[in-house]
């Protein structure tokens, strides 16, 4: 079962903050949702290969060619914001990432 | 208490393309920073990545050069985290089915040879690079964002820092032969995180693992593991018990401190990227990469041991880079004896190379000039004294050595008609000399030698001078 501390974990994930209102409405439809996906659950899928992609394309790829890239000046018009041609953002902590 | 060592390795190896991994924007170092970038690697709305074939199949020939299956099916998955150095906000990788599983490298410890496992590698995407200003902000560059990586993980196989040091040295050396990377620590093309745990000999479960960052070389990867064995050891000993951490190296010290201890496991919700299709490998493309992996190291060695007589440490040395391995190839096809091409590589060659600080491509040394140096010598044109000169002219700027050494009037004196006559006429003039030599002297050689060297302004070729000046003392 889905309880409040799962939806809190995932909001804080996705950098989302809830009333705690919000919090119980959306805990309870997260629910509903996780029932459903437990109904799911009960076909007996032995044998079956794991869908990944529901359209039937494959092998889409490019060669390896560069092309020159965006316009900096264009791609900065919706940085919050910049300073020498970087990205200006809040100090960020040290939390290495792979 | 006795303890056992347990180290896994994971590499990233920055692939050397043109295009990024999932993007057509330029790969190339010292650019401004983000002009190397489009609305792909920003993750602006709307827009969808493509995968570089030209990349995956450089991913391949490593895969296959470490002996992994390779997946036929595959797709790719989405692995989210929030950090300013990926707009995208997640990094597309492969989870579930990596391009390879299963290889395995041979290296060498103290003189045998052991198997250490690759469990798998997969391609993905590096980040962006941040600096941190001291004014409270963050200064991001995504040049380096969408570049290919492919990330190498071992088995848990190694028990010594020695054979991490080993394994990564050997893999190093396997994947620069493939061409797929640069393989340079120093510019971040290889990058290495290790996985170690130390548990009592005999305890069935592995030990509690900590992780180290901040390895900036292979030799602090030895240093670094070698001080946590000390550490955890000692911690166990202590009864205490070890926490999971991520630790940093401290260069200066030789020690690791704690970065951070892990609190559960990451979380980064993967699922297959909608947003490009499945791949599949056909027979073709596998077919193509396997004719094009160039030969390994371990086999040039062999060859070179086999079938040009060379001692293993030479072999050893020349098949240290491919560059290196492929003038030499290069310089013997051009009809110089190997054991000669092969000493002038690791002597002059490398001592030149060490002093400039540079690689062999950036000389203007090319194997044919190599060659044909070398055969100047055998050929008694030129004195090995002459050859040094050469060498340096010929490293430095892409001059013929032949024409060079004739322009210079270096070339040896060899031809018997021109020395003859100089010889016996010091003889006529040494009447003291020729009367010592009858008596045994045998030091009346070398006096007459020194003569005859001065004469020719030391460009007589000391064999055939030796030759010619026995004869004529003999007739005498």
């Amino acid at each position: 079962m889905i309880d409040k501390t799962q939806v809190q974990h995932v909001a804080e994930l996705s950098k989302l903050a809830f009333s705690d209102a919000e919090l119980e409405q959306l805990t309870e439809q997260l629910a509903d949702i996780m029932k459903m996906t437990d109904e799911l659950n009960k076909v007996d899928t032995t044998g079956v290969p794991v869908t990944t992609h529901v359209n039937n394309l494959q092998n889409i790829v490019r060669e390896d060619v560069a092309q020159a890239g965006t316009d900096r000046d264009i791609l900065m018009k919706n940085a919050p914001d910049s300073a020498d041609g970087l990205l200006k953002v809040p100090a960020i902590m040290d939390k290495e990432e792979a | 208490m006795n303890f056992e060592t347990t180290i896994g390795l994971e590499v990233h190896i920055e692939l050397k393309t043109n295009s990024k991994m999932y993007s057509p924007s330029p790969v190339n170092y010292g650019a401004e920073p983000n002009t190397n970038t489009n609305v792909i690697d920003w993750g602006y709305p709307g827009t969808l990545p493509t995968l570089n074939k030209g990349a995956y199949t450089l991913g391949m020939m490593v895969a296959t050069a470490l002996h992994a299956d390779i997946a036929r099916d595959t797709h790719f998955d989405r692995k989210n985290y929030f950090y300013p150095d990926n707009p995208k906000a997640y990094q597309i990788t492969q989870y579930e089915q990596p391009l390879g599983k299963d290889g395995y490298i041979e290296v060498q410890v103290d003189g045998h040879t052991k198997k250490i496992g690759i469990a798998e590698l997969h391609v993905e995407e590096d980040a962006g690079k941040n600096t941190h200003g001291s004014d409270g902000y963050s200064y991001v560059d995504l040049n380096r964002q969408g570049t290919a990586l492919i990330e190498i993980v071992s088995k848990p196989d190694m028990s010594t820092p020695e054979e991490a040091y080993a394994y990564l040295e050997t893999l190093r050396q396997i994947v620069q032969f493939t061409g797929a990377s640069d393989v340079k620590m120093e510019e971040g093309s290889m990058r290495v995180d290790t996985n170690i745990s130390v548990r009592p000999i005999g305890a069935k479960q592995y030990g509690i693992k900590s992780e180290l960052k901040n390895l900036n070389s292979f030799n602090h990867v030895r240093l670094g593991l070698a001080y946590e064995i000390k550490r955890q050891s000692q911690l166990l000993i202590a009864g205490e018990t070890i926490r999971p951490e991520t630790r940093r190296f401290d260069e200066k010290t030789g020690e690791t401190f704690l970065m951070r201890v892990k609190t559960g496991a990451d979380d980064y919700r993967y699922f297959p990227e909608p947003d490009l299709p499945p791949l599949h490998i056909g027979d073709d493309w596998l077919q193509t990469v396997q004719d094009n992996l160039p030969e390994m190291p371990a086999k040039r060695r062999a060859r070179y041991v086999d079938q040009l007589g060379l001692p293993e440490y030479d072999a050893g040395v020349l098949t240290n880079t491919k560059e290196m391995s492929d003038f030499f190839e290069a310089a013997v096809a051009d009809g110089a004896a190997p054991k000669q091409v092969s000493n002038w590589l690791m002597g002059e060659v490398n001592a030149y190379l060490n002093d400039q600080q540079i690689d062999l491509q950036e000389t203007a040394l090319t194997p044919a000039h190599l060659a044909q140096m070398i055969n100047l010598i055998k050929d008694g044109v030129i004195s090995s004294k002459i050859a040094k000169k050469v060498f340096q002219e010929i490293i430095q700027n892409d001059t013929d050595p032949k024409a060079w050494v004739e322009a210079k009037g270096m070339v040896q004196l060899s031809d018997p008609a021109k020395l003859t006559p100089i010889i016996t006429g010091i003889l006529d003039d040494n009447q003291q000399s020729i009367d010592d030599f009858k008596n045994g002297k045998d030091r009346a050689v070398g006096f007459l030698v020194g003569k005859i060297m001065k004469e020719t302004r030391g460009q007589a070729n000391p064999k055939v001078v030796n030759d010619l000046l026995m004869a004529e003392l003999n007739k005498r």
